[in-house]
């Protein structure tokens, strides 16, 4: 207990860090001092405090936002289907959300990000309620195997058909793998704001059903006699995942990995309970993200890496070390 | 050699079960025996002088089914295309008693893409089988080590960087694949291979990779991206016999070294432990499943490129089908070969005038189709 709270407060430390780096870089040099002048005592007539506080801090916010709604939404479903292979990707959210942007971008032609916001929305909502209807057909109910495959089912329906328009229209190509490469750079200010009330709904839901989880883990059955509501588990955690991924999948574009890696780590540093897993998945998530985001930032001057890109390449060597040192836990 | 068939199951009728007979200590002639064993579904048995097997009459069933299927598609994309010949002149081309036209474009013309279709497919759902028991996963798929992103990201470099013809493409797709399979194996062998930490560590190298494709192909220009991700999709377009013949070959000969390694595979899903009790020598017997599985989607890829799909679901979709317990290889490679040819048939001609890479289709039927399933056996 004492243990995972220093581990805890070790990990906003980082998260602290990383947030003063994510301010602090860029390809224009601005010493501390002046990104410090620039929160507390905003000049909109120097240059660099524009570029912290029109640029750099609303990325450092989203990405925040992004990193938490991602990494909880990750840890959810794979509790929820005990399945390693897991992400919130799953249940269809990024095939969802591609979808409905391919066909909006190939009908309408829209081209500005903030159109692309609310038809990503609606598509990464459509594909989970979606899969989790065909899942949970018939009398079984939505078993986690069911919730798989039904996922991974639609997500390649959707997925063929928008490569299919993506490969016949060129215009459409062209704009969908900018979409897919997910980005915290160059979204609307108000991005943020937009999406940040969901993911809070998403996260408060995702600490209630972390009791039910728990449970969950321990079998259908057991976890029924001992009075967990499975139906309403269940329901709960597939709420919190379509909010927490369908907002941060619209507000960025698909960054994989990131639901997918860091509750593995989490679970090997603090244990299979759940209500630790959430609130140190939210802390440790954003750390990543953002590392990345800096990364990108600098190791391609003068231009930028996506972070859905530098994710990967930051995570993977973590990820592949820690398993080969760690005695390997399942789920 | 002689040797009986039998049927065993609960038809009504069936005498109540005999009390078990001693299995004989020496082979000697074969005579039936009582039913040992009454598991409640139909079996059919062939007891020979040393061997003996069964299998259950549903699963056969289903394989004569898909087989016929198959074959159906095989005549079917042979009878259509721009000019269309009659089901009863492609017969009669196949046992050679056509005239020279349609030779020319029954044998010459459509039969290698059809009969590659075929092939191809039970490769892919062959390899997926052996996959998903290997992993016990039901997501488990030659992806799992990484292989199509790896091959993907060879023939990326091998188009948007080197700027080669198919043989470049072919090559590159082979290395980058074998590479990435190579270093996922490794670097998840620590005293032993464990299913768990194959899987990770394949997610963790696919993710490398994968990030990698998406930065080569936004920095392309945008006709090479093109190009690139048609043969991402995965396509038969343009297949000859030339370019077709190696890897038929050489997916028919890893088919039978799957199947001789089928057994030690099903032990291996009981767990290590158990597998090693019962005599299966585990590290042994999983490297070479993962060679075969591996080789078997690497000669697909470096005809027709990445077909998605077609390895995850197909053996999944046979399971179903057949209602048994695991992953069969036989199921699964019939499977894959109808999905496939029914893909290809789809993608040539369901639009006209437009030809979709094999892959779009694949997965976007093969979804459906599971999709499908998914519900239809819920119902029951």
């Amino acid at each position: 207990m004492m243990l995972r709270m220093v581990g805890l407060l070790c990990c906003l430390a980082a998260l602290a860090v990383v947030i003063a780096l994510s301010l602090g870089v860029g390809a224009k040099q601005i010493s501390p001092d002046i990104v410090w002048q620039s929160l507390w005592h905003y000049n909109i007539d120097f240059d660099d405090h524009v570029i912290i506080r029109e640029l750099r801090l609303p990325r450092t916010l989203l990405g925040i936002v992004v990193g938490i709604a991602l990494g909880v939404a990750g840890a959810l479903i794979q509790a929820l289907t005990r399945n390693p292979l897991a992400d919130p990707g799953i249940l269809g959210v990024n095939a969802g959300a591609a979808f409905v942007v391919t066909v909006a971008v190939a009908v309408t032609g829209i081209t500005s990000i903030w159109g692309y916001l609310w038809f990503a929305f609606a598509g990464a909502l459509l594909a989970t309620v979606a899969v989790y209807a065909i899942g949970m057909a018939g009398r079984g109910g939505a078993t986690p195997v069911r919730l798989t495959l039904a996922g991974v089912a639609l997500g390649a329906v959707l997925g063929g058909i928008s490569q299919s328009i993506a490969l016949l229209r060129p215009d459409v190509f062209d704009r969908m793998r900018y979409w897919g490469a997910g980005s915290l750079a160059g979204r609307p200010s108000e991005t943020t704001l937009v999406v940040v009330g969901f993911i809070a709904v998403g996260l408060i839901i995702a600490l209630i059903a972390a009791r039910g989880l728990n449970a969950m883990a321990l079998g259908n059955d057991l976890a029924q006699s001992l009075g967990t509501n499975l139906l309403a588990t269940r329901i709960m955690v597939i709420i919190a995942v379509t909010l927490l991924a369908g907002a941060a999948t619209a507000a960025a574009g698909p960054i994989g990995f990131v639901g997918l890696m860091v509750p593995h780590v989490v679970r090997w540093m603090v244990g299979p309970d759940q209500r630790w897993i959430i609130p140190y998945t939210a802390v440790a998530s954003p750390v990543l993200l953002l590392t990345a985001d800096v990364i990108g930032r600098v190791v391609a001057p003068p231009g930028e890496l996506q972070v859905s890109i530098v994710t990967a390449f930051v995570g993977a060597p973590v990820l592949i070390a820690l398993i080969r040192r760690k005695k390997v836990s399942g789920l | 050699m002689s040797s009986t068939v039998e049927r065993e199951g609960t038809e009504p009728g069936d005498p109540a079960p005999s009390p078990i007979q001693p299995y004989p200590s020496r082979p000697g002639p074969a005579r039936p025996y009582p039913t040992q064993v009454n598991t409640g579904r139909p079996m059919i048995v062939v007891r020979g002088p040393r061997h003996s097997g069964r299998v259950e009459r549903r699963t056969v069933m289903v394989c004569l089914i898909l087989a016929a299927l198959s074959m159906a598609m095989l005549i079917a994309s042979l009878a259509t295309g721009d000019f269309p010949i009659a089901v009863r002149d492609v017969v009669a081309t196949l046992v050679g008693q056509g005239t020279d036209k349609y030779e020319l474009i029954v044998l010459e013309w459509r039969l290698p893409r059809a009969l590659i279709a075929l092939i191809l497919g039970g490769a892919l759902g062959m390899s997926g089988a052996i996959f998903q028991s290997l992993t016990r996963n039901p997501l488990g798929s030659p992806d799992i080590i990484g292989f199509n992103t790896g091959a993907y990201t060879g023939a990326l470099i091998a188009i948007i960087i080197i700027g080669g013809g198919y043989l470049t493409v072919a090559a590159g797709a082979l290395v980058g694949g074998l590479v990435t399979a190579a270093v996922v194996y490794v670097l998840a062998y620590r005293k032993g291979m464990q299913g768990f930490r194959l899987i990770i560590v394949g997610i963790a190298v696919s993710a490398m990779l994968g990030s990698f494709n998406t930065w080569l192909i936004l920095r392309a220009d945008l006709e090479v991206a093109m190009a690139a991700a048609v043969w991402g999709a995965g396509s038969l377009s343009g297949i000859s016999w030339a370019q077709a013949t190696p890897a038929v070959v050489i997916c028919l000969i890893l088919g039978l070294i799957a199947l001789a390694g089928d057994f030690s595979g099903r032990q291996l899903e009981l767990g290590d432990d158990a597998a090693s009790a019962l005599g299966t020598r585990t590290q042994g017997s999983r490297l070479v499943q993962t060679v075969v599985g591996v080789a078997l989607t690497a000669s697909v890829t470096a005809v027709a490129g990445p077909i998605g799909f077609v390895a995850l679901a197909a053996p999944q979709l046979a399971r179903r089908l057949t209602k048994a317990s695991g992953t069969g290889l036989i199921p699964a490679a019939l499977m894959g070969a109808t999905l496939l040819a029914a893909s290809d048939w789809i993608a040539q001609h369901a639009l006209p005038g437009i030809t979709l890479p094999v892959g779009a289709v694949t997965v976007s039927l093969g979804g459906a189709y599971f999709i499908w399933l998914l519900i239809a056996e819920a119902k029951k």
